[in-house]
C-alpha cells in the first residue's frame, strides 16, 4: 500500500516540499541548538520546562483524542464510525511522532538518551511516558496498517487485530493520565498537583483530538473523492461539545478550590497567568485571555444545536477549541506551574525565534507523516469504492 | 590508589601497543587498581549526613566567602548571564526562602536578610524518584548525589525540587566567558561538565569520603568557627544532634514530606 504514498497529484506533491522546507529550517535551527545548547531558548534556570514540554503535553492529547472514534465503534458498535476509525488511529500516529519529537529536541544531551534503557528507573514517570507513548503508537501502526489492508482486499482483518484494538481503547485513556502524572505528583508545583489534572487533560483531548480530526475530516471530503460521511462529522460535533464542555468545568473547578480557599500557593500561578505580578501585566496574560474567549466562542457554537449542525459553524466551533486547548495546555499549562518559582519570585518566558522554529520543524514532520498516511487511506478509500 | 587519567591514558596506550584490551589490559598492567577507579566516590561510614548554619553568626562576607570556596572547588563557571546561572551555594533573601513565614510586618532587616541556600540532600527526596535515568540518587549514608556524566539532560528533577537547588547547564560550562572565569577550570581534580546537563550541591562527597569538612564550613571555619555544624543525624552523639536538641531550628517547606536535611538556626 505504501506505492499509494509516492502517486499524487501536483498539490500532493506541493505540500510535501513545503513541509519538507519547514523540516529543514526546523533541522538547522535545531543542529545550531546542538551545537551551542538550550540556551539558545527562552529557558532558564526557572522556567526549565517551556514551549517544547508544553507541545508534548498537548500533542499526546491529540494522539489520545483518536480513541473517540475507536470506542464508540468497537465498544457501542457504533457502526458510521466504521468509516474513519482509521483517520483516527493514524491522526494519533502522527502525534506521538510529534511527541517523541518534541522530547528529543528537549533534551540536553541527546547522544545519553539511551541511558533511560539501560538504567530504567522505574519510579520516574518520564520512564512509563515513553513506554506508553510508544506502545501506543506501535498499537496505532499495527492496527490501522491491518485494518486498512483488509479493508483493500475485500476481506476481514484477522482476530489478533481485534484484541490489539480492544487494547489500544484503554491504553488511549493511560497515555494522557501517565503524561498528566508527569506534572501532578510534584510537591510544590501548586499549579499542577491537583488530583483533577489527569481529568481535565483527558477532557481537553477528548475535545481538542476530535476537534482536529473534524477539520481534517472536512479537508479530506474537499481533496478526494472520499467523504468520512455527514453522520459521522456530526456525531464527532456532539463528541467535542461533550468533551470542552465538561474541560472548562474541569477548570472552574480549579478555579473554586485556588480562590474559595484562599491558600496563596493555590492562587499564585492562575494571578500570574491571568493578571501578571506586583502591577505587572505578565507576558502570558494576553495569550490566557484569549484562551478564555476562543473558550466562549466555542461553546456557544457548539452548544446552540441549530450552529452546530451546520459544518462551516462546527469548523469554526473546532477552530475555537483547538485554539483554546492549545494555548490553556500548549503554553500556559507548563509555563505557568514555573511561575512564581519556588522563592515566589516571579521570572517570566518567552520561546525565542530559533525554540519555535524548531517546533515548527517538529510541527512539518508531524503533518508531513499525517499526509502521507492520509494519503494512503484515501487512495485505499477510493479504489474500494470504485 | 586509582587510575588516574594520565595513567589510565598510559595503560591504554601500552595495552593497545601490546594488543590487550579493555578490563583485561588494565588487571594486567595495574592490578587491583581498576575495581578502585571504577566505583563512584567513596561512601562514608555516614548514616544521614546533615548541616545546621546558625544564621545569627552568619554575615554576608562569610556567604560570599563560602560561595567561593564552593564554586571554585568544583569547577562552577560565571556565565555572565542570569537566564543560565550555575548555582550550588547561594543567597536568597528571608521571606523568598521562607515565603510561608513572612508577614507584612516583619522589620525589613530581617525581610532583607540574606540565607545561604544549597541542596537539602533531603531524606525523601523527589529529584531521585523522577529521575528517568538514577542520574541523582540517595546514597547509603544520605547524601544526595549527582552523576553529571549520566544525565541526558531531561531537567524533571528541576522540575520536581521544591527548593530550587538544580541548575542546568543551559550552554557549555568549558566555553563561559574567559574574561568572567581566568582561572577556569579551578580544580583540576575535579571532573568538568558538557552543556546540557543538570548539577547541584553533593554535599562534597569527594571532601567528605577522606574525612575533610564540605568547601563551604571549611570556609566559615577559617573565619568563625561553628556558623555550620556539619554531621551524621543518624549518630546520637554527633554534634548536629547535639545543637539539634539544645537551639531551635527551622527548614525550608517541611510542609512537603521531603525531610530537608539542612537546619537553620534564626
Amino acid at each position: 500500500m505504501l506505492d499509494r504514498a509516492v502517486t499524487g497529484s501536483q498539490k500532493y506533491w506541493g505540500w510535501l516540499i513545503f513541509l519538507l522546507i519547514l523540516m529543514g529550517i526546523g533541522f538547522a535551527c535545531y543542529l545550531y541548538q546542538f551545537k551551542v545548547g538550550l540556551k539558545i531558548t527562552g529557558m532558564s534556570r526557572d522556567v526549565s520546562w517551556g514551549f517544547y514540554i508544553g507541545q508534548l503535553t498537548y500533542f499526546v492529547g491529540i494522539a489520545a483524542g483518536g480513541v473517540m472514534v475507536v470506542l464508540p465503534y468497537y465498544l457501542h458498535d457504533y457502526k458510521a464510525f466504521g468509516r474513519i476509525t482509521i483517520l483516527g488511529e493514524f491522526l494519533a500516529v502522527a502525534s506521538v511522532v510529534m511527541c517523541g519529537l518534541f522530547v528529543i529536541v528537549d533534551l540536553g544531551n541527546l547522544p545519553r538518551m539511551i541511558n533511560i534503557m539501560i538504567y530504567p528507573n522505574p519510579t520516574s514517570i518520564l520512564f512509563w511516558d515513553m513506554i506508553v507513548l510508544n506502545v501506543y503508537m506501535l498499537l496505532n501502526i499495527v492496527i490501522g496498517w491491518n485494518v486498512l489492508s483488509a479493508e483493500r482486499k475485500g476481506i476481514r482483518y484477522q482476530k489478533w487485530v481485534k484484541v490489539l484494538i480492544y487494547i489500544s481503547i484503554p491504553w488511549a485513556f493511560s497515555i494522557h493520565t501517565v503524561t498528566a502524572f508527569l506534572y501532578a505528583g510534584i510537591p510544590g508545583r501548586h499549579f499542577w498537583l491537583t488530583a483533577i489534572l489527569a481529568a481535565r487533560f483527558l477532557s481537553s483531548a477528548f475535545a481538542s483530538g476530535p476537534a482536529l480530526l473534524i477539520l481534517l475530516c472536512l479537508i479530506v471530503r474537499k481533496v478526494s473523492k472520499f467523504d468520512p460521511g455527514k453522520e459521522q462529522i456530526r456525531t464527532l460535533g456532539g463528541i467535542v461539545t461533550y468533551a470542552f464542555i465538561l474541560n472548562m468545568f474541569f477548570l472552574l473547578l480549579e478555579v473554586f478550590t485556588a480562590f474559595y480557599s484562599q491558600i496563596p500557593g493555590h492562587m499564585h500561578s492562575f494571578i500570574y497567568l491571568f493578571w501578571g505580578h506586583e502591577g505587572h501585566v505578565s507576558v502570558l496574560a494576553p495569550w490566557m485571555w484569549a484562551s478564555i474567549a476562543f473558550a466562549v466562542v466555542a461553546l456557544v457554537l457548539l452548544i446552540v444545536p441549530a450552529a452546530r449542525r451546520r459544518e462551516d459553524i462546527l469548523a469554526v466551533g473546532c477552530v475555537a477549541v483547538i485554539a483554546s486547548t492549545w494555548i490553556d495546555k500548549g503554553f500556559g499549562l507548563v509555563i505557568g506551574g514555573f511561575i512564581p518559582n519556588p522563592f515566589e519570585r516571579v521570572f517570566e518566558y518567552w520561546p525565542t525565534v530559533p525554540e519555535v522554529l524548531i517546533s515548527v520543524g517538529v510541527w512539518a514532520t508531524g503533518f508531513f507523516i499525517l499526509s502521507v498516511l492520509y494519503k494512503i487511506v484515501v487512495s485505499v478509500k477510493e479504489e474500494v469504492a470504485a | 590508589m586509582g587510575v588516574d587519567r594520565r595513567g589510565f591514558l598510559k595503560i591504554a596506550g601500552i595495552s593497545a601497543l601490546l594488543g590487550l584490551g579493555g578490563k583485561t589490559a588494565i588487571d594486567f598492567l595495574a592490578p587491583g587498581d581498576l575495581e578502585a577507579s571504577m566505583d563512584a566516590v567513596p561512601l562514608t561510614e555516614g548514616k544521614r549526613w546533615a548541616m545546621v548554619i546558625d544564621m545569627q553568626k552568619m554575615d554576608e562576607e562569610m556567604m560570599e566567602k563560602c560561595i567561593e570556596a564552593c564554586h571554585s572547588e568544583h569547577n562552577v563557571p560565571d556565565l555572565g548571564n542570569p537566564k543560565d546561572e550555575v548555582k550550588w551555594l547561594f543567597k536568597e533573601e528571608y521571606e523568598h526562602t521562607f515565603p510561608g513565614q513572612k508577614h507584612d510586618y516583619i522589620g525589613d532587616e530581617v525581610k532583607h536578610k540574606n540565607f545561604l541556600l544549597l541542596c537539602n540532600h533531603c531524606s525523601n527526596p523527589p529529584c531521585c524518584r523522577v529521575c528517568p535515568t538514577k542520574a541523582t540518587w540517595q546514597r547509603k549514608d544520605g547524601v544526595v548525589m549527582m552523576d553529571q556524566h549520566r544525565c541526558i539532560g531531561c531537567r524533571f528533577c528541576m522540575a520536581a525540587c521544591p527548593f530550587g537547588a538544580r541548575s542546568f547547564n543551559w550552554g557549555d560550562p568549558r566555553k563561559a566567558p574567559k574574561e568572567l572565569n581566568p582561572e577556569f577550570p579551578t580544580n583540576q581534580d575535579y571532573p568538568t561538565r558538557e552543556k546540557g546537563v543538570v548539577e547541584k550541591c553533593t554535599f562534597c562527597a569527594e571532601r567528605i569520603a577522606k574525612g575533610q569538612l564540605p568547601a563551604c564550613v571549611e570556609a566559615a571555619n577559617e573565619i568563625k568557627e561553628n556558623v555550620f555544624t556539619f554531621g551524621d543525624l543518624a549518630d546520637p552523639d554527633s554534634g548536629v544532634r547535639a545543637i539539634l536538641r539544645k537551639h531551635y531550628t527551622i527548614r525550608r517547606k517541611p510542609e512537603l514530606g521531603t525531610e530537608p536535611n539542612i537546619f537553620y538556626i534564626v
